[in-house]
Parts: C-alpha cells; sequence; structure tokens
C-alpha cells in the first residue's frame, strides 16, 4: 500500500475526500516495484537505469554495470519499506554486495525480501506526487498530483489537502491531453516542464486504463537539477476481477500470497474465499455477507469459528461444496462443522450432493451443523434426509447448535 | 404501489440462454414477472420457456413494450450487453453478473447517468416487489406483500432478514440488493429516497456489511434530512478480523471509516435502530412498525 501509515495515524475519522480516498481503496493484487518498472518502460516513461537481482552477487555485477552510486531497494508488496530499512544508498561495490546480502535476508512488515532493484541514484531538486485510483463514491478515476510528494504526502493530504490538485476523469472518453496540462498549469508548470509533466501524467492514466489499475502512482516523481522529471519509484494495484484481460499477471496472483496460509492459498486456486481464523468452528456458507453475519453469530453465542469459508461466489455448485469441505476440514484446528446455506443462485439439491459425497470420500467424523433453505430446498432435503443427514431451518438454531457442540 | 418495479413492468432477460439465464428466467415467470423477451447473440428466432429470443436489444424493443431488464451475461461480456440496453432505453437495468471489471463498471454507470437509466447492481441479487414482479435470483418463498422496504448491500443475507421479516408477519413492499461490488449503481441514499415518499412503505430495513462508507452516507443522509421513517440497520462483519479479506471486493477493512464500529456508530448517530442479530432486524421493526 501506498501511504503506508495513512491507516495507522487515523486516531479518529477524518472528513477530507481524500483521506477518505485512500482509506476505501481495496488492495489486493499489486505488482512489485520492478513490475510496475517495466510497464511503465514499455510507455516510455521516464525511470532510473536499474538491474534486478535476486543475489549479493548479482547485485555487485549490477551496480558495476551501472557504474555509479546506486539505491537498494527491496522488492516487497507491503508499504513502509523505507522507514524499515528496506531502501539503502550504496557507492562502492562492496558495499552493494553487503547491503545486498543483509537486505535479502530480511523481512519487511513479515514479507521475506526475495528481490532487490539496483538503481542508479539519481540527485533530485524536489520530490512530487502523481498517481490515478478508483473513486469509489464517484466511480470514476481519479487523478492525484502534488508538489509535496514523498514519504510524507499522507501528512500533506491531512494537513493540507489543497496542495494536492485532484480531477475525476470522465469514464467514457478517458483523460484528454489538455486535461493533464491542466493539472500540470495547476501545480504551477510553465514551457518544457509543462510539456514533459502533461505527458507522464498522460502515461500514467493510459497505464492505469490499459492494465485496469486500482491505484497506479508515483512518489516520489522526481525533479532533478536539471528540471527534467524522473518515475522514482511507481507502484501499482490492479482490479482483479480484470486478470482474464492480463493473462500474464494471472500466475503471479498464485505466486503472490506472502500473508497466505498454504490451506488460503489451495483454496484461492479452487476459486473459493477462504480465511484462517484461530477458533475451532469449521464455517461454510454461501455469500460473504452471509458468512460474515455467521461468524458475528457464533461469537455472540459465545463460540468461535475457525476460518471464514464463502463457497457461492457465482452459487455454490457441488464442486465447489466439496472443495470447501474438503479446505475447511484439513484445517486441523476445525472440531466442529457449521454449514449455512440460504440459496438464491445456489441450489440446495446441489449443496446436498457436495456434502454426502464428502462424507462418504471423507468419512467425516466430526460433528456437522447444517442449516440450508431456499432454492430446491425440498430436492436438498430430500437427499440429506436419505443419506441420513440432519439438518435444521433457523441460522440461530444452528448457530447455538455448532457452538454447543464445539464446546462439548 | 411499492417501488421501481411492479405488477405491470415488462421485463427482458440478457442472457437467457445460459444455464444461470434459463433457470431464473423460469423461476421469475412461476413468481409471476412479466417476462416479455430474451436476447442472447446468435440465439435469435429461438425461445426459452415460451419467451423469445432476439439476437439483439433493439429488435427486441421494437417487437415488444419493453421496460426493465436483468443481465446474466457473463463478466466479459457485461458492459456490451448493457450499454446496449442503456442505448435501447430500457430502466431499470438490474444486473446479476459477478466479477465485472471495475473500469467497464465505471463506464457503464458513466453511461446510465447521461441517459438518466437507473442501473442496479453489478453483483446484486436484484429486486424484489413481493407478491408481484421479481428480478433477481432470490429464492421467492422468503417475501411476502408486506410494510418493509429492504435494501442491502449483500446477497444472501438479504434473504436472512427478508425471511425473518415475512415470518413476523410485517412482510416487504419491495427488496433491493445494491450489490457487492465497490462501485455500484443504486445507492442507500437513492433508494431511502424512493422508500421515503412510497406510501406502503412504512419502515426500511437497512443492511450493510464492513468495507466502503455507504452505511455512514447513509447515516449521515438519515440524519441529515430527519428522515420520516423508521430504519433498523444490520451490519455484517463486527468480528471479522481486521485486514482479512472476506469474500467480495467490497467486504474490505481498509480503515475506520470501513469498520462495522464506524458504521454501526454513524447509524447509531442518526437515531437508526441497530440489530445485533440478523434475527433481531425483524423484532426491532415490529416495534417501530404500525
Amino acid at each position: 500500500m501506498i501511504f503506508p501509515d495513512a491507516r495507522l495515524k487515523s486516531a479518529e475519522p477524518r472528513p477530507n475526500r481524500w483521506f477518505k480516498l485512500i482509506l476505501e481503496m481495496s488492495m489486493i493484487m499489486k505488482l512489485f516495484e520492478y513490475e510496475a518498472k517495466s510497464i511503465a518502460q514499455s510507455f516510455s516513461l521516464p525511470i532510473p537505469k536499474g538491474l534486478v537481482v535476486s543475489t549479493p552477487e548479482e547485485a555487485r555485477k549490477a551496480f558495476e554495470e551501472l557504474g555509479r552510486p546506486s539505491i537498494v531497494k527491496s522488492q516487497v508488496l507491503v508499504a513502509g519499506r523505507k522507514k524499515a530499512g528496506g531502501i539503502r544508498f550504496a557507492s562502492t561495490s562492496n558495499e552493494v554486495y553487503d547491503i545486498a546480502k543483509e537486505l535479502l535476508g530480511m523481512k519487511i512488515h513479515d514479507e521475506p525480501v526475495r528481490k532487490l532493484l539496483v538503481e542508479e541514484a539519481i540527485s533530485a531538486k524536489r520530490e512530487f506526487y502523481a498517481g490515478v485510483t478508483v473513486n469509489r463514491s464517484v466511480g470514476c478515476y481519479t487523478v492525484l498530483a502534488s508538489l509535496e510528494g514523498g514519504i510524507d504526502i499522507e501528512e500533506v493530504a491531512s494537513r493540507s489537502p489543497e496542495k494536492i490538485v485532484r480531477f475525476d476523469v470522465d469514464p467514457i472518453h478517458g483523460l484528454r491531453e489538455y486535461e493533464a496540462r491542466i493539472i500540470g498549469r495547476k501545480l504551477g508548470f510553465s514551457g518544457k516542464q509543462l510539456v514533459d509533466l502533461t505527458g507522464i501524467i498522460s502515461k500514467i492514466y493510459k497505464i492505469c486504463a490499459t492494465y485496469d489499475c486500482e491505484l497506479l502512482e508515483s512518489n516520489p516523481l522526481l525533479e532533478t537539477e536539471q528540471g527534467s522529471f524522473v518515475v522514482a519509484d511507481f507502484r501499482a494495484v490492479i482490479d482483479d476481477n480484470s486478470l482474464y484481460r492480463h493473462r500474464e499477471f494471472q500466475e503471479r496472483v498464485k505466486q503472490e500470497g506472502a500473508e497466505l496460509t498454504p490451506l488460503e492459498l489451495k483454496a484461492r486456486e479452487r476459486g473459493l474465499s477462504y480465511v484462517e481464523l484461530d477458533g475451532n468452528i469449521g464455517v461454510i456458507g454461501n455469500g460473504a455477507g452471509l458468512v460474515m453475519a455467521t461468524l458475528d453469530m457464533i461469537h455472540y453465542y459465545g463460540g468461535k469459528p475457525a476460518n471464514f469459508c464463502d463457497a457461492g461466489a457465482g452459487g455454490a455448485t457441488m464442486e465447489r461444496i466439496e472443495a470447501a469441505l474438503e479446505i475447511v476440514l484439513s484445517n486441523e484446528r476445525t472440531k466442529t462443522l457449521f454449514i449455512n446455506i440460504l440459496a438464491g443462485i445456489t441450489r440446495c439439491d446441489d449443496v446436498a450432493r457436495g456434502i454426502v459425497a464428502t462424507r462418504e470420500r471423507a468419512r467425516i467424523k466430526m460433528p456437522i451443523v447444517i442449516r440450508m433453505v431456499g432454492t430446491n430446498e425440498e430436492e436438498g432435503r430430500r437427499i440429506l434426509e436419505e443419506a441420513g443427514i440432519p439438518f435444521l431451518d433457523s441460522m440461530e438454531e444452528g448457530a447455538r447448535e455448532a457452538v454447543a457442540r464445539s464446546l462439548r | 404501489m411499492a417501488i421501481l418495479v411492479g405488477g405491470n413492468t415488462r421485463v427482458l432477460v440478457q442472457g437467457i440462454t445460459g444455464t444461470q439465464g434459463m433457470f431464473h428466467a423460469k423461476l421469475m415467470l412461476e413468481y409471476g414477472t412479466k417476462i416479455t423477451a430474451g436476447v442472447t447473440p446468435g440465439k435469435g428466432g429461438t425461445s426459452v420457456h415460451g419467451v423469445p429470443v432476439y439476437d439483439t436489444v433493439s429488435e427486441a424493443v421494437d417487437a415488444h413494450r419493453i421496460d426493465a431488464s436483468i443481465v446474466f451475461v457473463p463478466a466479459p461480456f457485461a458492459k456490451d450487453a448493457i450499454l446496449e440496453e442503456i442505448d435501447s432505453g430500457l430502466n431499470p437495468i438490474v444486473v446479476i453478473t459477478e466479477g465485472i471489471p471495475l473500469r467497464d463498471t465505471m463506464e457503464f454507470l458513466a453511461m446510465a447517468r447521461e441517459k438518466k437509466t437507473v442501473l442496479i447492481g453489478p453483483n446484486t441479487p436484484g429486486i424484489i416487489t413481493a407478491g408481484e414482479c421479481k428480478l433477481g435470483i432470490m429464492p421467492a418463498h422468503v417475501f411476502s406483500k408486506g410494510k418493509v422496504g429492504l435494501v442491502s448491500r449483500s446477497g444472501t443475507l438479504t434473504y436472512e432478514i427478508a425471511a425473518g421479516l415475512t415470518k413476523s408477519g410485517l412482510g416487504e413492499t419491495t427488496c433491493v440488493g445494491i450489490g457487492g461490488d465497490p462501485i455500484v449503481g443504486l445507492t442507500f441514499i437513492d433508494l431511502l429516497e424512493m422508500f421515503k415518499t412510497d406510501e406502503d412503505t412504512r419502515g426500511v430495513a437497512l443492511i450493510g456489511e464492513i468495507g466502503g462508507n455507504a452505511e455512514e452516507q447513509a447515516a449521515e443522509y438519515i440524519k441529515r434530512t430527519s428522515y420520516p421513517k423508521p430504519v433498523a440497520a444490520y451490519i455484517a462483519g463486527r468480528t471479522a478480523p481486521p485486514g482479512k479479506r472476506m469474500g467480495h471486493a467490497g467486504a474490505i477493512i481498509s480503515g475506520r471509516s470501513g469498520t462495522a464500529e464506524s458504521k454501526i456508530k454513524a447509524l447509531k448517530d442518526a437515531e437508526v435502530h441497530v440489530a445485533e442479530k440478523p434475527t433481531d432486524v425483524a423484532r426491532l421493526l415490529e416495534n417501530l412498525v404500525r
């Protein structure tokens, strides 16, 4: 995430819209800096010369190839790497070697550093901010730019929001060149600098739209002593719903997941939303809202859920139910199972078949509490009845029952 | 008379020949929804459950009087289908499709705004005016004609609350799922505004969940307008661990304004009655609605 400390600093909800915008952003499919920069390069945005390395030896070679003082930057997806010591300056090849060795063994906010970007150091006159993000309340992309960039941008945003130029982009025609120019003028630029900055803002928007970004930003965007601009850092978050048209990142999604447990990763591969929690009641439901309410209700009655599992994205089919059961049951903490289905697009008969098939195959011994109502309910109940599996029809009753059994 | 759709609403089903489209067209017909035409490119001239299928929306509109539409088209093709409907003047448009890229949603919503088309969703279970018209994928039997307007960001949780309202005898006027995506067409505020002037609606149930700030905005609106009808709310995700992603893109805790506490506080400040459990919504409204 970009403004690393924005959330921590929000002791009180702040009224200004910029701040809200940051808070509302989702943060799912993030690119590493070097990945975002390789896209920047293909759009001929000015970026520092640099090389991606994964060993100290490669870092030394990269430094020698650049032939000048360099910055060694940890490639992690979490924010706040600079404050955590993940970005270092080096002026000799031995220094680069030592720094690389240290950084590659480091974890930044629990995320291990696997790659480094060794980049030429650029002396900057000023640090700016330029980015585009999804504006949820308006339903458009919003370009944000400020002369006061750098790691304290969130301070600027909350203290003096007027220092940030905002521009809501019409989703139908996109950002026009003259609109980018207006942003440049509002920041106070003229002459060649205005022309250059207009180009940079236009390209940032273009990349954002091309790659379906939820967020794309350069922070800092440097102004050099000579007055030219360099995209010194580049961050991208891609809308995961758009991955079908960006196949190059689909593999990346699987690899990513420093924060995910092995079961969570497996669940994701099988198209389930699954999050591990620390209790002992395994929960499967359909629909994020219903599953969240189920967890809340388990807590309400004094129990503790072992997981969140929504098997219902686009309808809980028999296969999905089987996959969900398999995953929830492989969590060692799970001692009781609570299946809560209120079928709309899902069909109760599919769910029932999934449960029956899995029970037979996996020989489930732990107590299962099933609550199932909705579309094709009669058929679903018939299948469960024939298999001798009891079921309930109230969620409250189900939650109470599951908690009672988990405490036995 | 309820809101947006009723017994006389004539409906077009986009994607009527697909598995979901066909299945739910049947259930909607059984509920009494007047499905007049269906559209699936390449399937023109066929029919589904006796409903004629066209290749384009404009042909369907030329052949029949059609008001509203419901979209079951898969995400990669949804934008085109929705733009086609907006262009043909269908209103409201209900978008069931899940997983539409945000950039596509931004584009068709901008177009809908321009043409003053009411768009519900995407990623919504739909809208139902109890006993009259079902434009969605909700299980019909949990609804019954009554007094409460229901607005929700969730799908299945909506059915849970509606079932409670039905059981209590309060029943519903119109129930609308605004959709679980980060960007949606019709908002809580739009719907509160509509329920305000609907004579049949005597109270409103507002069902939210963690993430985003739609509930806070609704609370602010209720407070500012001294909303004249009683509102009861339930917020899902009180016990969700911060920072964990719980399903759809909208359900993310991304700071204070998205947490259950923040939403509950805002709603209580606006004198909205906040339920502890989904089942309590009906209990609260029983005392408020006469």
